[in-house]
Parts: structure tokens; C-alpha cells; sequence
């Protein structure tokens, strides 16, 4: 007889048993007094919700979708995934202009990328600034990321393409529009480390923005669409035996987590396949599958801060054990704690206080620590850190790339290439 | 991945387990699904504070009474003396101060104005040695205006019953008016948050203030500051002229989530791996071992150990779980000791005995578990999981839970126990 279980609604809501743990690692919580909390929010809001959609309350596009509340949540309950579910199913308003064009990060970083120097420079006007932020509501101290003149994608077709069919073993990567517009040198970092150990990077057929953006400001239909595009590209590589690699711990959450969660996507036969680098690269170390060797002139202090994201999905211990391995690398674990950008969520002028007060916390342990860089594998994270603190931030594969003795890692691998 | 020792279960036993561990020099992970049952402490805990409904003075005599099967009379009065005297200084090095005897329980304020037996009472709490003779004298209890979950009629009401004079005030500090605005997020830990430095000096004037007015000899208040270390309580007592003493809340508990962090973060700090919101999915046995364990964050790179712990706690933190036949160990289905009939679960008189509280894996005198009747060579439960004790009627949890973590861990340090 197993009636109990059966009769468990959508995202484990009835199995709140409202202790309110939820809501003391709600990084929302101490800072707005308009966010009504991840418990009420969640699980206690969702009976009402059930009822009469009149219940449901705006405040909720509070929630900046960090899960800190599921990870702490001892009963199971899926209470970011219940507000998420909350804002797109009951919000009656359209989304803003804002919002749309803070979305669309694959179309606007099409656009800037092709004026890259002139999208920079006009981005750090003041005047700029003061529009975006009293006429679309993009909040003016907010430091835009700067974009890069040439594409991942670019330089790979032109400088790296040819000879990843030589290696033994491939991978497909999943570069994101970070890596694609803005910071392409973390995806030439990942080359040079899977090449090193004997592996061709191989980009997929198609690749769509993630749309975790799109998600957060509603755009479901947009998101649903680039995720079909994705997962069909997904699938060809799996079926080449390619594993997808990610380096952002945001994407790879969202293909593997949100795409099922939130926009109803089956993705179970290809979700394994979707992955950090970090973690593929860990396990073919700790399976002595493959060698790394170390430069020994690195030297560097390095705090790694754990995304909100990288915290739900559990894989933190792969990217700082990997860091660990590298001898030059003095290693500084930092509380994991929100640093309160949460992707779009801190550039809007309504959140961007908020935003600022929750990782203040953050930001002040990484100045106490006095390191030479922070290691994160959220480059949201990055442009907040930066932008808070001053102090350099690299992805974790970036830093093993610049630790890494390509031709000592070559050799002891038996790659010539 | 390799470990030594893996422990599933990521509260007050598990970290415990782990800290010894690890500071024997054992690569250590923990794998926690969720935050612990030590968010819901009372301030104190206890080794054995009542017997068959009385109140018990010395735990350590009172030990030697109980049944065959209990965790303690595993463990012998000898072994639980040793390991007493070692908690505090343990935690200590977490930066949580405890103070108490094993030898004689004091007594803790309860949230509702009456005294409880405890062993170990956390930095700043109310505690006194005999309820009988209270050494408070005119008593102010004091609340932050909007805070709900403490209720100072309740102390008064017992603390008269016990014939003190007691008066109770108010206060608003304006570092709380944002909080204020969210009626439902007005708790003790947002509160906490906010209440150091500046705050607790005006908090302190406050209170001198009312000290002055009513000419009261002891304040309390809730337990409401002290969320990451001990810091604002010692402010607090070094500026309020009387002494002031901390009154447990309702969940979540400010000094029970402090020691919880306080214990994760010297643990990870000795080098130990802790797995936050993950959970054991299965475990793979061969010839009475168990080799590794999957979690469901790591999916198909499993976690393998020579030895491995389990202290996922009791129902609350679902360790054991109940459905309307059964009740059973839910990770790896372990045989557990509970009645097959459903009526002999509980008793409808809720201040009865409770079968419930006592049910939990079978376990030999080294605390091994078994599966299908099989001794599992490597694998031992700690604290809350194990059959044998009702920690409630007992008072004996937190005693339970630190004894039989430090024991289990050194048995695994001297490599006692395992293959028969």
C-alpha cells in the first residue's frame, strides 16, 4: 500500500511541515521587508494559490531563485521551484521592456558584440547611465559587463576547430553567452586544459541561450523554445558519445533542473550528460584516468565563493578539489552565502540596494582574506564580486589553466597532437 | 571519490563523528539533506534528566539503572564519564562555550516559565542550580516590541508560581523597523542579524533604563542575539548593570543554529567535505560491507569509504519514517526495531509513553546496524537513529547523540569492531 506516497502534490508542497528553516537561509529575507519570505511565499502562499489565483502576491518577483531555501530545507520541498512556478503561472502583467531586453542576453550580446568598443564606452557614460536608469529602470551604479570585439565561437572556428578531431577522446561544450560575448578567454582556457589531457572540444550543432534569464522575467515561451533548440543539439552529442560540458554553473543548473522543473521539458535521457567541466575534469583525475601536472611558478591566493547555484547542485566540492590539487595554490574556502546579483535580478533599479546589502557580507570576508583572486563558477557572481570589491574573479578552469603545464600535462598523458 | 569515513547525516552527530575524525588525521565527508534538528535546541542539552518521571540529580549513578538495550548501557557508565568530560572542551574549540556537570544537572528556564534538567546549557542562557531556591530576586522579562514567538506571561506566570516578583517591558530599537514591516519574518534569527555592535549598546541602555524604573535585580529576555558567535551576548552582559540571562524561543532557535554553524564551519575548516543539500539515494553491499553510497547531487560518481556512519537522526529529520503500515529506515532499508501493530505505535494520551519515540535500527553493542539480519561490518548509526532510548520522556538526546559519536568514531580510529 503506498497511498501517502502517491498523493504528494507538485514539488513536494505537502510535505512542508513548517518549521521554518526556509526562511533563516533566505538571503532575501533580512534586507526586504516587502518579500514576504520563502516559507510564506512557498508552500504556505501555494494553499491559498490553490483556492483562488487572487491570493497570489506580486512580492514574489522578490525571490531572486537562489535555492538556498531548498537546500536547506530538511523535508524535501521544492519552495524555489513552487514561487517560480507561483510568478509565471499567476502574474498578469506582460513583461517590461526591462525585463525583456535583460533577457535576451543571446540577441543583445549579438548586437554589442559587432559595436563591442562602442557598447563599452557608451555603457560607462554617465549621462548613459542615468537614462537607463530613470527611463528603463537599470539601476545607474550597476557596472555593465564589457563586451568582447571578437566571439567564442570566432576565434574557436578560426583558431582551434581544425585539430580537435585528432585527440582520442571528445567533448562537446556548452560556451553560454558569457563566454560567447563577453569573456571568450574562459572558453579558450577550456580548451587548452581538455586538449591537454587528450580531449577535442567540440562545440554543439546549435546552441540557444540557456534561458535561465528568460525564465526569471517570464519569458517562457522564448525559453521554452531556445531549450527545445538546445536539448536537440544535446542530444546529437550524447549519441556521439560527447558528454556537454559547461562552464557556468548557472547553464548547466538550468538545462539539467529548471528545463524539467519549470518549463515541463523531459530531459531525463540526456540530463546525466549535462555537466560542469569541473566535475568531468575532477573524475577523470580521481579515476586516474588522466594526469595533470603543474607549473611550479604559480603562486597564488585563491578564496572560492560558491554560487547559489553550484550550492543547490551539490558540485562545489568538485571545482575546489580540482583547485586543491594545484600546489602553488593557497586555498581560502569562503562562507557559501548569496552575493546577491542573481543574474538580471541585481542589475533592476528596485533590487539593486537589496542586492548590495546581501552580499555585503561576502564582500567583506573576501577583502579580510587579502587573496589574489576569487575563484567562482558563476560569471554573474563574477561581475558582482569585481564590481563590490575590486578583487580579480576567474572560473576555476581558468585558474587551472593558468596553473597547468600544457606540455608536462601532454606528455604525461601521451597526447601529441 | 574516496573517503575513510563517510557519515550521512549532517547535524550535531554527524559533525561530531566528523570533527574526531578528522582531526585524527581521516579524510572525512559529511552528506546532509537539509539543515539539522540542533536549529530547534532549547539552549541546553541533556545526558539523563528524568527516570520513570522523576528528576534525575546525577546522570552518571542514575545510568547504571537503565535497561539492557538502551545506547547507554552499551556504552558503560566509565566510558559515558570519559566522553562527558570531553564535550565541552570539544566544542569549545568550535568557539561554542557549554557549561555544566555530568555529574549533577542543573536546571534550564523553559520557554513557557518552567525548569528542565540539562547537562550542557549554551553561552547566556538561563540556567540555575535549583529551582527551589532561585537567586534571580525581582525579575524583569524583556521583549522587542513585534516579536511573537516569546511570550513573557508564561515566564511570569512560573516564575511567581515559584514566588518571585516579576515585571515585564517592551522595547523598540529602531535598527528593527525594517524587520518590522514583514510581520511573518519578525523571528529570532532575522532579529539576531541586526542585534550587535551599536544596536546592543542602545538595547543595553534600554534595558538599564527599565532596570532603574521597576528596581528589578535579574533580567531575562529571549534568546534573540548570538547568531554567529558570542560576541553580542558578552556585549550585552558587560553593559546591562544587573545580570541578564537568555530564554529560549520558539524555532528557530538563535543558539542552536549558532552551534550548528559553529560545528560545520570548524569542521570544513579541519579539511573536512561537507555536502549541503544532498542525500543518500543507495548504497551498494557486498559480503556485509557496504563499499559506497550514490547521492542523488553526484549521481553516477559514487562515494566510497572504508567505514561508514549513519546519523540521519530520528523521524523529524527523516531517518526513520512511518507510512500507514510500516515503519522503516528509508535510505537503505535496514532492519529496524518497531512494533508490526499500527495501534501499538503511539498512545492517544499525548503526556503517555510514546512507543514511537523508541523505535529505531537494531543495533549491536558496537552500535552496527543490520540489514535482512546481517550484520553490516562497516556501517554504525549514531544519535537519534538508534533503537533502545525515548529521548523525549527521558531527556537523554543530546547525551545519546555525543556519546555515541565520539565512541563510534574512536572505534573506527582504533579499527575495533568490524570484520567478525
Amino acid at each position: 500500500m503506498n497511498y501517502q506516497e502517491q498523493n504528494i502534490s507538485a514539488n513536494n508542497f505537502e510535505d512542508c511541515i513548517k518549521c521554518t528553516i526556509c526562511t533563516v537561509y533566505c538571503p532575501v529575507t533580512p534586507f526586504n521587508p516587502n518579500y514576504p519570505g520563502p516559507k510564506q511565499a512557498g508552500p504556505d502562499g501555494e494553499r491559498y494559490r490553490l483556492k483562488k489565483p487572487y491570493f497570489y502576491d506580486e512580492a514574489l518577483k522578490y525571490c531572486l531563485n537562489c535555492k538556498r531555501c531548498e537546500v536547506a530545507c530538511p523535508s524535501n520541498v521544492k519552495i524555489g521551484d513552487i514561487i517560480q512556478s507561483a510568478r509565471i503561472k499567476y502574474t498578469k502583467s506582460k513583461p517590461s521592456l526591462r525585463d525583456t531586453m535583460l533577457a535576451n542576453t543571446d540577441f543583445v550580446g549579438t548586437m554589442s558584440s559587432a559595436f563591442a568598443p562602442i557598447v563599452n564606452a557608451t555603457l560607462k557614460l554617465k549621462p548613459v547611465k542615468v537614462v537607463l536608469d530613470s527611463v528603463l529602470k537599470i539601476d545607474e551604479h550597476r557596472q555593465f559587463p564589457a563586451y568582447s570585439s571578437q566571439k567564442f565561437t570566432t576565434w574557436y572556428k578560426k583558431e582551434a576547430a581544425q585539430k580537435q578531431d585528432r585527440f582520442a577522446n571528445h567533448v562537446s561544450y556548452f560556451h553560454g553567452c558569457y563566454v560567447q560575448y563577453n569573456y571568450p578567454q574562459l572558453g579558450k582556457d577550456l580548451v587548452t586544459v581538455m586538449n591537454a589531457v587528450g580531449y577535442g572540444v567540440h562545440l554543439l550543432e546549435k546552441e540557444r541561450c540557456c534561458g535561465v534569464a528568460k525564465i526569471a522575467n517570464r519569458l517562457v515561451k522564448e525559453a521554452t523554445r531556445d531549450a527545445n533548440i538546445n536539448l536537440a543539439s544535446i542530444r546529437k552529442s550524447v549519441a556521439d558519445n560527447r558528454v556537454v560540458l559547461g562552464t557556468s554553473s548557472t547553464c548547466t543548473f538550468t538545462m539539467r533542473d529548471e528545463y524539467p522543473h519549470l518549463l515541463h521539458i523531459d530531459n531525463a535521457d540526456v540530463r546525466d550528460d549535462i555537466m560542469l567541466a569541473t566535475r568531468f575534469l575532477f573524475n577523470l583525475v580521481d579515476e586516474g584516468k588522466v594526469k595533470l601536472v603543474f607549473r611550479k611558478d604559480f603562486h597564488k591566493r585563491v578564496a572560492y565563493h560558491t554560487p547559489c547555484h553550484m550550492e543547490k547542485l551539490g558540485w562545489s566540492v568538485y571545482s575546489t578539489s580540482l583547485l586543491k590539487m594545484i600546489p602553488g595554490l593557497d586555498f581560502v574556502a569562503l562562507d557559501s552565502v548569496c552575493c546577491g546579483i542573481a543574474g538580471t535580478y541585481g542589475f533592476k533599479k528596485e533590487n539593486y540596494k537589496y542586492s548590495q546589502e546581501i552580499g555585503s557580507a561576502l564582500f567583506k570576508q573576501i577583502l579580510s582574506e587579502r587573496v589574489d583572486a576569487v575563484a567562482t563558477d558563476c560569471e554573474t557572481c563574477k561581475w558582482q564580486i569585481e564590481m563590490s570589491t575590486g578583487v580579480h574573479v576567474d572560473n576555476p578552469i581558468s585558474i587551472v589553466a593558468q596553473a597547468l603545464d600544457v606540455e608536462a600535462t601532454m606528455k604525461a598523458n601521451g597526447v601529441s597532437i | 571519490m574516496k573517503y575513510d569515513t563517510i557519515i550521512i547525516g549532517g547535524g550535531m552527530s554527524g559533525l561530531v563523528a566528523g570533527i574526531r575524525l578528522r582531526k585524527a588525521g581521516q579524510k572525512v565527508a559529511i552528506v546532509s539533506a537539509g539543515q539539522s534538528a540542533l536549529h530547534f535546541n532549547s539552549g541546553s542539552m541533556s545526558l539523563l534528566g528524568h527516570e520513570q518521571g522523576r528528576d534525575v540529580a546525577n546522570p552518571l549513578v542514575a545510568i547504571e539503572r537503565l535497561h539492557p538495550g538502551h545506547p547507554y548501557s552499551k556504552l558503560g557508565a566509565e566510558t559515558i564519564r570519559k566522553y562527558a568530560s570531553e564535550v565541552a572542551p570539544l566544542f569549545a574549540e568550535a568557539g561554542v562555550t557549554l557549561k555544566g556537570s555530568a555529574e549533577r544537572n542543573h536546571y534550564r528556564l523553559t520557554p513557557i516559565g518552567m525548569f528542565k534538567p540539562a547537562w550542557l546549557t549554551l553561552e547566556g542562557y538561563a540556567s540555575v542550580d535549583d529551582p527551589k531556591s532561585l537567586p534571580w530576586g525581582k525579575v524583569l522579562v524583556v521583549n522587542v516590541a513585534g516579536f511573537v514567538d516569546f511570550y513573557p506571561q508564561f515566564i511570569e506566570l512560573g516564575l511567581s508560581k515559584a514566588g518571585l516578583e516579576c515585571v515585564s517591558r517592551t522595547f523598540i530599537l529602531p535598527g528593527l523597523e525594517t524587520l518590522r514591516k514583514s510581520a511573518t519574518e519578525m523571528r529570532a534569527t532575522n532579529i539576531a542579524r541586526v542585534l550587535k555592535d551599536e544596536v546592543v549598546l542602545e538595547m543595553a541602555s534600554q534595558i538599564n533604563s527599565y532596570l532603574k524604573e521597576t528596581g528589578s535585580d535579574t533580567v531575562l529576555m529571549p534568546a534573540i542575539l548570538g547568531l554567529y558567535d558570542e560576541n553580542p551576548i558578552r556585549l550585552l552582559r558587560s553593559k546591562v548593570v544587573k545580570p541578564i540571562h537568555l530564554v529560549s524561543t520558539m524555532p528557530m532557535s538563535v543558539g542552536g543554529m549558532r552551534a550548528q554553524m559553529s560545528l560545520c564551519k570548524y569542521f570544513q575548516k579541519l579539511g573536512g567535505t561537507y555536502l549541503i543539500g544532498d542525500k543518500v539515494t543507495a548504497g551498494r553491499f557486498e559480503d556485509g560491507s557496504l563499499k559506497a553510497v550514490s547521492t542523488q547531487n553526484l549521481g553516477d560518481m559514487p562515494l566510497e569509504a572504508d567505514n561508514f556512519i549513519l546519523a540521519t537522526g530520528s523521524f523529524f529529520s527523516h531517518g526513520l519514517e512511518a507510512n500507514p503500515t510500516s515503519i522503516y529506515e528509508p535510505i537503505f532499508g535496514l532492519d529496524v526495531e518497531a512494533s508490526e501493530h499500527r495501534p501499538e505505535w503511539c498512545d492517544m494520551d499525548i503526556y503517555k509513553k510514546q512507543n514511537y519515540m523508541q523505535y529505531g535500527v537494531v543495533n549491536d553493542d558496537d552500535f552496527h546496524v543490520f540489514l535482512q539480519g546481517r550484520r553490516i561490518d562497516n556501517l554504525r548509526a549514531v544519535g537519534a537513529v538508534l533503537s533502545g532510548c525515548n529521548s523525549m520522556k527521558e531527556e537523554s538526546g543530546g547525551g545519546v547523540s555525543l556519546m555515541t559519536s565520539l565512541k563510534v568514531a574512536d572505534d573506527i580510529l582504533n579499527g575495533k569492531g568490524g570484520k567478525k
